[in-house]
C-alpha cells in the first residue's frame, strides 16, 4: 500500500503482462477503481485465477485507491500514498494484466473485442464493465478556456490527480477565497479541506439546503448552522451563472448576487455514471448500464456490469457499500461458484463525518403516509439533529446530525428490520443500557476498546484486514472482549464496520457455549431428553466428535447444575480454579477469602475470630468489599482449608457466577428515616438464595427507604421500602461495566412475596438467559414488560413450575468450604507455582 | 575439539500418575523448575512449563480440554501438546512424559 509511483505506468504494461497458459478463459474487467478492483478481489478468492487470465483496463495511471478518502488526502489528515487499495504489486503477484492510463474506447461484442486508445485490440471471453463515474460539471459560462479546458482554477473533485491540483493551487501564498459549487456532501468535504490551506471558503448550493440528497429541510437549516460555525460561508438557492476571470479565476457570479471574488473554484455538483462507453458499443443504458440481479447487461450474457456505472431496478448508487454487494454477487456467477447468487438491491445508509460534522442517513428523510410515525429531537445550539420514520413498527428512515451514537443500533434496525423498543426515545439517545458511546467509525486507530486486555480500534481493525472476518474469531486473535465482556458490543460493532458489510455471520455467536452448536433452549432440550447429568456426557453426546472444549466446561457445569440440582454429576474439572476451589483467584496465584456476612451485618465475635484468622495465617491484606463483607486478601491455595477451619464460617461466594451478597442499609431498625426492616429482609433473602449458580453473578440490594442507600436500583435485583409497608423490586440494575437504573417488577406489600417474586425472577433468567449474560443485558433483551407479565401476573402460568424448580435449587445449597475437611479430589489444595514465594503481592 | 559431547537424558520422577485426577493438572518442582502435568480425561498426560509467560498466572490451575489449557487467570490458551499459545502469547515450554509400568509418571526435557 505504500508503493505508489507519480510516473504514468502505460509503459510498465509490457512488464505487467505476465505470459500464461491460454487454456483459461480471458476475463477483461474495464475500470481500475473501486469496484472493478473488489470485483477482481472477489473473483480471485473463488479461486479465479485458476480460471482466467485478468486483464485490467484503468483510465488513470495509478493502482487502485480509496476514493473516499480523498477528502483526508485534501485536508492533510492523510498522505495520499496511504490511500492506495491495490498497488502494483498486487497486480503482479496475481498475474492480472493492468493497462493503466489506458481508456477503452469501444467494445466490439460480436467479434469479442476490446479497442483502446493506445491502438491495442484486446480479446475477452467475459467482459466486465466497472467504469465508474465522473464528476457532473455544468454549463457554467467561462468554465472552460476556448480550448475545452478548464480555465486555470477551476477543479473537478473526483481523483487523485484532481486533489493533487487542489492542493497545490491551494498552497499558492497568493490565493486566498475559494468557491465551491455544490453542497452536497463532497462539496462540504472539499469546503473544509480548503480551509486547512487558509482559505476563505464559500460554498454555493443551488439547492434549498445543504445535503438535500440525504437530509431534510430541518436538518439542513442545523447543518448550516454548524458548517457557518466553522467559518464556511453557505449560499443556498444559489445559482452559478458565470465564472469570471480570462487566464485564470478571478470570481463567480451567482444569479441576483454581487461578484462573489476567489482565486478558486471547487465544482463538487454531483457525480455522473460513464457510460459513453456501453452506449457507444450498443449496450441498453438508461440513467446507467442497465443489469439485472446477476449484474449481467441485457445485451449480452457474456458482458457484465458493477458499480456505479450501472442501474440495477431502476437505482443508480453512488455509495461504497452496494458496490461491495454487487462485487460479490458478479463474482459468484462468472466463476459459477454460487449460480443463485443474486443482488437485490441495496438499502443505503451513510454515515460520515462532513466537514468535521458528524451526519448520518438512511431511507425516508420524513414521514409520507399519514400513519408513519416521525420523531423528531431537534437542538441548533448544539447542532444536534436527530429524526427518525417508522412505519409498522419496522425503522424507514433516520437523520442524526451532531450526535451519531445511536447510529450503529439504527443502521442494524434500518437493515435489517430489527424490534423496535418500545419507548421510542431509547433510539434517539443512550438511556443507560448497554451502547456504545461514540460511533465506531470515528474512533481513533489507537483508541483503546477493550480496557481489559489493551486492544486498540486498530488491532481489530488489522486483524479483519489479515482475513479474520468473524467477530469471534477477532475476539480469539486480539483478546478484546475476553477480559469483563463489556467492550464485546463495540467490537462486535468495530468488527462489522472494518468488514464492510462482508462480516462472516458467526453461527456460534447463539451457541450457549461454543463447544457444543446448539443454543440454550435447544441445549436444555437435548440434556433433558437424554439425561445427561454430568459435563463429560454433554461433551460425549452433543459435541461435534465428542470432543471436550476447555472454554465451554463453566457454563456447561453451571447449566447442569441449575438443570439437575442434586442430581447432578459434579465433576471438578468441568468447573473454573474458582470453583473447584471456592475462592477468588489473584493476579499471583494466591487467593481471596469472603465469609459470608449476610446482609452486611455482622457481630464483634465474629470480627475477633476474623481478626485472628488474619493474623495467624499472616493474611497481607484485609479489606471491605463493594457488597459489605470482610475481605482476606492473598490466601495461599494450601492454607485455604486451615483458613476455614479457623474462621468456622460459610462461604460468600465472592468468587462466582453465582448469587453474591445482598447490601443493606439500616433500615428501620436503627435509622429515623426507614420505612422497613431492610436488614431482616436482606438476611432472609441471602439466608435464602446463598450459592446459587446462575448465568452470570446476582448482587442484590434490600434499602429501608427511598433514600436508597443500600443503591437498589443499580443492583441485578434490588429492593426498596415504601412508605406504607410495601416493596418496591426493581431487575437488571448495574452499577459496575455499564450504568443502568433497574426495571420495576412489582411493588408488593409482604416482604415473603418479595422473596418470592425475587426468586421467580432469579429462576426466569437462570434457565432464559446466555452464558454470562448479566441482568442489565438480560431484562432489556426480553423485556421488562413481558418480564412483569410472566413473573408477577403469570402470563405463561410457569410461576408454579418456576418457584419449585426455585425450591429445589434451595434445597440443594451445601456450604462448600466444608470440603477443606475432606477435599473431593486428590490434591484439591495443592500448590500451583510450587517454588514461587508467595505471597507477591506487597504486604501494607 | 570434535569429541562428541554424551547427551545425559536428564529424566524425572514425579510420583504416581493417580495424585492427578482426571482432567486436571497439578504443578510440580522439577530441578529448579516448575511443570505443570495434565491428566486429561482420555488418559493422555502431558507436561509443559506451569508459569504463564503473559503475567505469571499458575497453568496449573486451568481448565483444559483434549487439545489445550486455560490460564486462569486471562484465559490465554496454550497447546497441550506443544506448549504453543493459540492466543498470541510466548510459548510454553514443553516436556515429553512417559507413564512407567508401575503407573508412575516421568519427564524429560523435549530436543
Amino acid at each position: 500500500m505504500t508503493m505508489l509511483d507519480d510516473e504514468p505506468l502505460a509503459d510498465l504494461t509490457a512488464l505487467l503482462d505476465p505470459d500464461h497458459g491460454n487454456t483459461r478463459r480471458k476475463l477483461v474487467v474495464i475500470g481500475n477503481g473501486m469496484a472493478g478492483a473488489r470485483t477482481v478481489e472477489e473473483v480471485l478468492a473463488r479461486g479465479g485465477a485458476e480460471q482466467f487470465a485478468i486483464t485490467m483496463f484503468g483510465d488513470e495511471p495509478y493502482g487502485n485507491y480509496n476514493r473516499i478518502m480523498l477528502s483526508h488526502v485534501l485536508s492533510g489528515e492523510e498522505a495520499d500514498a496511504e490511500i492506495f487499495l491495490n498497488s502494483l504489486p498486487w497486480y503482479i503477484e496475481n498475474n492480472i494484466s493492468l493497462h493503466a492510463g489506458v481508456r477503452a474506447t469501444r467494445i466490439d461484442r460480436f467479434a469479442k473485442l476490446i479497442f483502446s486508445d493506445d491502438g491495442q485490440v484486446t480479446p475477452y471471453d467475459v467482459l466486465i464493465i466497472a467504469t465508474g463515474s465522473r464528476s457532473f460539471m455544468p454549463s457554467i459560462e467561462g468554465l472552460r478556456t476556448d480550448d475545452g479546458e478548464l480555465l486555470p482554477g477551476v477543479f473537478a473533485f473526483r481523483t487523485i490527480d484532481d486533489t493533487r491540483g487542489m492542493i497545490n493551487y491551494a498552497s499558492h501564498d497568493e490565493h486566498s477565497r475559494a468557491v465551491v459549487i455544490g453542497g452536497g456532501l463532497l462539496g462540504l468535504e472539499a469546503a473544509r479541506g480548503l480551509q486547512a490551506y487558509g482559505l476563505q471558503v464559500d460554498v454555493v448550493h443551488a439547492g434549498g439546503h445543504l445535503m438535500n440528497a440525504q437530509i431534510g429541510p430541518a436538518g439542513g437549516e442545523i447543518l448550516r448552522k454548524s458548517v457557518e460555525a466553522l467559518g464556511i460561508e453557505v449560499h443556498t438557492k444559489a445559482r452559478t451563472t458565470a465564472i469570471m476571470g480570462e487566464d485564470k479565476v478571478r470570481g463567480v457570479f451567482l444569479l441576483d448576487h454581487p461578484l462573489l471574488e476567489c482565486d478558486m473554484v471547487v465544482v463538487a455538483a454531483g457525480i455522473r455514471p460513464n457510460i459513453d462507453l456501453a452506449v457507444t458499443s450498443g449496450f441498453t443504458v438508461e440513467r446507467a448500464i442497465v443489469v439485472d440481479d446477476q449484474m449481467r447487461t441485457m445485451d449480452d450474457p457474456d458482458v457484465y456490469a458493477v458499480g456505479e456505472c450501472v442501474q440495477h431496478r431502476g437505482e443508480v448508487y453512488g455509495l461504497v457499500a452496494p458496490l461491495w454487494e454487487q462485487a460479490v454477487v458478479l463474482a459468484d456467477q462468472i466463476t459459477g461458484n454460487d449460480m443463485g447468487a443474486a443482488y437485490h438491491g441495496s438499502r443505503t445508509a451513510t454515515k460520515l463525518k462532513v466537514a468535521g460534522v458528524d451526519v448520518a442517513s438512511m431511507g425516508l428523510q420524513g414521514p409520507e403516509k399519514d400513519t408513519d410515525e416521525h420523531i423528531v429531537f431537534s437542538e441548533p445550539r448544539r447542532g444536534v439533529y436527530k429524526s427518525l420514520v417508522i412505519r409498522d413498527e419496522k425503522l424507514i428512515g433516520a437523520t442524526m446530525l451532531g450526535d451519531t451514537s445511536k447510529v450503529a443500533f439504527l443502521m442494524q434496525a434500518f437493515d435489517r428490520g430489527l424490534p423496535l423498543p418500545e419507548e421510542r426515545l431509547e433510539m434517539l439517545f443512550n438511556l443507560g443500557t448497554p451502547a456504545e458511546e461514540v460511533g465506531v467509525a470515528e474512533l481513533a486507530d489507537d483508541a483503546q476498546v477493550c480496557n481489559c486486555n489493551g486492544v486498540s480500534k486498530g488491532a481489530l481493525v488489522a486483524c479483519v484486514e489479515g482475513g479474520t472476518k468473524s467477530v469471534a474469531g477477532v475476539m480469539d486473535k486480539t483478546r478484546a472482549g475476553k477480559g469483563c465482556g463489556s467492550c464485546k458490543t463495540m467490537v462486535c460493532q468495530i468488527v462489522e464496520w472494518a468488514a464492510g458489510g462482508a462480516v462472516v455471520v458467526d453461527p456460534s455467536a447463539n451457541w450457549y457455549v461454543p463447544g457444543v452448536p446448539r443454543d440454550k433452549p435447544e441445549l436444555m432440550a437435548a440434556i433433558m431428553a437424554q439425561g445427561l447429568k454430568s459435563v463429560s456426557s454433554v461433551f460425549a453426546a452433543l459435541a461435534p466428535d465428542g470432543a471436550e472444549d476447555a472454554k465451554s466446561k463453566m457454563g456447561l457445569a453451571s447449566l447442569l447444575k441449575m438443570m439437575w440440582a442434586d442430581e447432578y454429576i459434579d465433576e471438578k474439572d468441568a468447573r473454573f480454579i474458582n470453583d473447584r476451589v471456592h475462592a477468588n483467584i489473584q493476579k499471583d496465584g494466591t487467593f481471596s477469602v469472603v465469609p459470608q456476612m449476610k446482609g452486611g451485618v455482622t457481630t464483634p465475635a465474629q470480627l475477633r475470630k476474623i481478626a485472628d484468622v488474619a493474623e495467624k495465617w499472616e493474611v497481607p491484606m484485609v479489606k471491605l468489599t463493594g457488597g459489605q463483607r470482610i475481605d482476606l486478601l492473598g490466601i495461599r491455595k494450601e492454607d485455604l482449608p486451615g483458613v476455614w477451619a479457623d474462621l468456622g464460617m460459610p462461604s460468600g461466594y465472592a468468587y462466582g457466577k453465582s448469587f453474591r451478597t445482598v447490601k443493606t442499609c439500616v433500615g428501620s431498625e436503627f435509622c429515623r428515616f426507614g420505612v422497613g426492616d431492610s436488614t431482616a429482609l436482606g438476611i432472609k433473602i441471602e439466608s435464602r438464595f446463598q450459592g446459587l449458580e446462575s448465568p452470570a453473578k446476582i448482587k442484590m440490594a434490600v434499602t429501608g427507604c427511598p433514600r436508597n442507600c443500600a443503591e437498589s436500583l443499580c443492583k441485578d435485583v434490588g429492593v426498596v421500602a415504601v412508605d406504607g409497608g410495601r416493596w418496591e423490586i426493581y431487575i437488571g440494575g448495574a452499577a459496575g461495566a455499564h450504568i443502568r437504573k433497574g426495571d420495576l417488577l412489582a411493588t408488593v406489600d409482604d416482604p415473603d412475596m418479595v422473596v418470592t417474586l425475587s426468586g421467580r425472577f432469579m429462576q426466569y433468567y437462570r434457565e432464559n438467559a446466555k452464558w454470562l449474560e448479566r441482568t442489565y443485558a438480560f431484562v432489556p433483551r426480553v423485556g421488562a414488560d413481558f418480564l412483569r407479565e410472566v413473573i408477577v401476573e403469570d402470563s405463561l402460568g410457569i410461576a408454579a413450575e418456576l418457584d419449585e424448580r426455585m425450591q429445589a435449587s434451595v434445597d440443594t445449597y451445601k456450604d462448600p468450604w466444608q470440603e477443606g475437611a475432606t477435599p473431593a479430589t486428590p490434591g484439591q489444595f495443592r500448590t500451583s507455582l510450587p517454588l514461587e514465594v508467595l505471597p507477591q503481592v506487597p504486604v501494607r | 575439539m570434535s569429541t562428541p559431547v554424551e547427551t545425559v537424558v536428564d529424566s524425572h520422577h514425579l510420583g504416581p500418575l493417580a495424585q492427578i485426577p482426571p482432567g486436571e493438572g497439578r504443578a510440580f518442582g522439577v530441578g529448579g523448575q516448575q511443570v505443570a502435568v495434565f491428566h486429561l480425561r482420555s488418559g493422555a498426560v502431558y507436561a509443559v512449563s506451569a508459569v504463564c509467560p503473559h503475567k505469571g498466572g499458575p497453568i496449573a490451575d486451568g481448565q483444559i480440554d483434549g487439545s489445550i489449557v486455560l490460564c486462569p487467570l486471562h484465559m490465554n490458551a496454550f497447546e497441550l501438546a506443544t506448549g504453543c499459545s493459540t492466543t498470541g502469547q510466548e510459548p510454553l515450554t514443553s516436556w515429553a512424559v512417559e507413564i512407567d509400568q508401575t503407573g508412575e509418571i516421568l519427564i524429560s526435557p523435549k530436543g
